[in-house]
């Protein structure tokens, strides 16, 4: 058997293995997709280089290892998740902690704010709320070619749902502060599903964190519908250490008139691939996708942003920026899709790195497909060093080199930052970057892990 | 404080500047013209220090230091700056955070404490009103968005702000409308004093009209071909550059 086919194998025995389990804890609805998804998923098997979208990343090393497989929660683990707390200075936010991808048993399982938002456990959801889970579960999430979103509808069983009905504007973001924390090496799930009705406005937070040293495989789905003129606005921070793996798959489908935008921010992880998809199904709809990546060492982020437009005058825009340090690799694939009919549509999309030595390398690939005619569509990539110009310009003024490299790379990352409208996170953010770039260790006080 | 000998400068195995002999004494202001392409922004970019620019063969002192040993941001806290002719852009840098980290360092290098945050802003409040700066440009990124006048404006105002001893503008005039003109004018002659020099590289006579220099050299195919008062500089702007092209091409068939 050689290796690939060995993998595959691995992680179809797992579900034999454990599928009893995790059906007796889930809802029918979310189980009566778990064998269709399988069959997909042993068809197309764990992504190779050959997947035109994974051409640049090699999940092996991750996915060929022996983990603790995370699918029962117990309540003594959920302590942990009780005790955390994000220590960033007036961010006032409504929390929820996800340890190891399922929601913590400890609180409501579900609650709704005063606002009438109700944020919680999705699998609680889908016994409170059958109906509402049942329209949206599993219709954005195509994964089309994309083994591990079949993997992730077959043996996910918890996550976050969050649920805002008409009219609804939630002023306070939603933050999930998504925690890793185990003894073992292991492997985890989850699946989040965000609904937001017409005319309604959430900002959610994601915060991924490591709390143990071991190796971790994390292979998250997210689902977002926004509705007709609703606005939505996701933030993730990723700052997990270097011998985790962080696959995060995020599908946001968007109705008339909604606008959407999407920010990740990379400062830490050993390997990370995002793949962020935004479909512009109503006619007006907006969406704007963000992404800072920061790598060092044998790091690896992999950024997939795939945008479909199919409704008229539509307007989509793509920034992602990275500084690549030491040996470590990153690779931006930014895929835009015009469908016929889709006239009016103005797509903008923009890849810029920066690498600091001559080892650090950069794959970035733009992917234009249209088929419509009236249409305005840019791109461009830009991949090189520090501008010597500019670096003399501020050291004609009497700032050192070393500052003067800072300065232009912590410029060069707020381009992204910016966009961030909390300003407290905006703050951290900045801050965490300044670290990160000048060789600190970025992390959050609250972070345990040790890692350099 | 700055001598020039048989200054020769090559870039990209080109030779610019072919034996340049300067000397400048605190107090003075040097204005340096010629036609386009005679060497005089490469003059001005080996005294700041940039590094293209590969000096062959000669020598340039400084207070007595050999100014070319001497890193940008050195030749800088030592009292060195040069107005940039096309001043750069950097995205994402506030102007406010540029500036202070540049004044604290100059302070550093004298020994001084850094500024308190109320002390920078007030000094900065100070300057902008000496370059008739708008307010809101000190809180943009370094030139980003700004016109050309403004861009040469804020030039004027860092060099306010860092108080240089010995300061070179590289075609501060150029792209500046007459109102423009004056206000960098009076920035420069405010900041004025006898113990300061002024190199002013231009091509027109009109920014003399304000700032009116002591000594004018003509640089042309990289030498000095003529020095003299205040006056060459009229006769320059009255009957253009040609005769002195062909006074020094007379002079090298006469020397063959």
């Amino acid at each position: 058997m050689d290796i690939k086919t060995e993998i595959n194998t691995k992680y179809s025995d797992l579900y034999l293995e454990n599928i009893r389990k995790i059906t007796d804890i889930s809802t029918p609805f979310l189980n009566s997709f778990r064998e269709e998804a399988m069959q997909k998923f042993r068809s197309l098997g764990i992504p190779t280089r050959k997947n035109e979208s994974y051409k640049y990343t090699n999940l092996d090393i991750f996915f060929n290892h022996d983990y603790r497989n995370y699918f029962i929660p117990v309540p003594a683990d959920f302590t942990k998740a009780e005790e955390f707390r994000c220590d960033i200075k007036d961010l006032d936010t409504h929390g929820l902690v996800l340890l190891n991808g399922f929601y913590p048993t400890l609180n409501d399982k579900l609650k709704q704010l005063p606002s009438g938002v109700w944020i919680g456990s999705l699998n609680e959801a889908a016994r409170k709320f059958p109906d509402l889970v049942e329209k949206h579960y599993g219709k954005y999430a195509s994964g089309e070619t994309d083994g591990l979103v079949h993997l992730n509808t077959a043996m996910a069983s918890d996550g976050v749902f969050i649920y805002v009905p008409k009219g609804v504007v939630l002023n306070k973001p939603v933050q999930v502060v998504d925690l890793l924390y185990s003894d073992e090496d292991m492997f985890n799930q989850h699946r989040n599903l965000i609904i937001l009705e017409p005319n309604t406005e959430i900002t959610i937070i994601i915060c991924d964190h490591t709390l143990s040293p071991q190796k971790f495989l994390t292979n998250a789905v997210t689902e977002v519908f926004v509705g007709e003129n609703a606005h939505f606005d996701i933030i993730r921070v990723q700052n997990e250490h270097n011998n985790a793996c962080k696959i995060t798959h995020t599908f946001i489908h968007q109705e008339r008139n909604s606008k959407a935008s999407s920010n990740n921010i990379t400062l830490h992880g050993g390997l990370i691939r995002n793949s962020t998809h935004h479909l512009l199904a109503g006619e007006g709809a907006e969406s704007l996708s963000f992404g800072l990546y920061l790598a060092d060492k044998f790091q690896h982020i992999d950024n997939y942003v795939n945008v479909v437009h199919d409704a008229p005058n539509c307007t989509s825009n793509q920034l992602f920026k990275g500084v690549l340090d030491d040996m470590s690799t990153g690779a931006f694939n930014g895929r835009i899709l015009v469908k016929p009919g889709a006239q009016g549509t103005l797509a903008y999309q923009k890849n810029n790195n920066i690498l600091m030595t001559d080892d650090a390398k950069m794959d970035s690939k733009p992917q234009l497909e249209i088929y419509a005619d009236d249409v305005k569509c840019s791109h461009g990539a830009t991949v090189g060093q520090i501008d010597e110009d500019s670096l003399f310009y501020l050291q004609s003024r009497g700032i050192s080199k070393r500052e003067a490299q800072l300065m232009l790379m912590f410029g060069f990352a707020h381009e992204v930052i910016q966009n961030i409208r909390i300003e407290p996170l905006r703050e951290r953010m900045d801050n965490l970057v300044m670290q990160r770039l000048k060789g600190e260790l970025s992390r959050c006080e609250s972070c345990m892990v040790k890692c350099g | 404080m700055l001598s020039i000998k048989n200054l020769r400068v090559v870039i990209d195995s080109k030779e610019i500047l072919k034996g340049i002999n300067l000397e400048i004494k605190e107090g003075e202001v040097h204005a340096i013209m010629g036609p386009n392409g005679s060497g005089k922004s490469t003059l001005a970019a080996v005294l700041a220090g940039r590094a293209y620019a590969e000096v062959t063969e000669g020598t340039i002192t400084y207070y007595g230091r050999n100014l070319l040993e001497m890193s940008p941001e050195e030749r800088s806290k030592e009292g060195i700056f040069l107005g940039f002719q096309y001043p750069i852009e950097i995205p994402g840098v506030s102007m406010v955070n540029f500036m202070k980290t540049a004044v604290n360092e100059h302070r550093k290098h004298k020994g001084q404490d850094p500024l308190s945050a109320s002390d920078f802003l007030k000094i900065m409040r100070e300057k902008k009103e000496l370059v008739e700066i708008d307010s809101k440009l000190a809180n943009r990124s370094v030139n980003e968005g700004f016109s050309g006048g403004e861009k040469k404006k804020n030039e004027i105002f860092q060099m306010a702000m860092l108080e240089p001893k010995l300061a070179i503008l590289d075609e501060t005039d150029s792209g500046l409308d007459i109102d423009a003109l004056r206000i960098v004018a009076n920035g420069v002659n405010k900041l004025k004093r006898p113990d300061n020099s002024f190199i002013i590289i231009t091509h027109y006579q009109r920014l003399l009209d304000f700032i009116v220099p002591d000594i004018v050299h003509v640089l042309y195919d990289g030498r000095i071909v003529k020095t003299s008062g205040k006056e060459l500089a009229l006769e320059l702007e009255e009957k253009g550059y040609d005769w002195i092209k062909k006074e020094v091409e007379k002079n090298e068939v006469s020397w063959t």
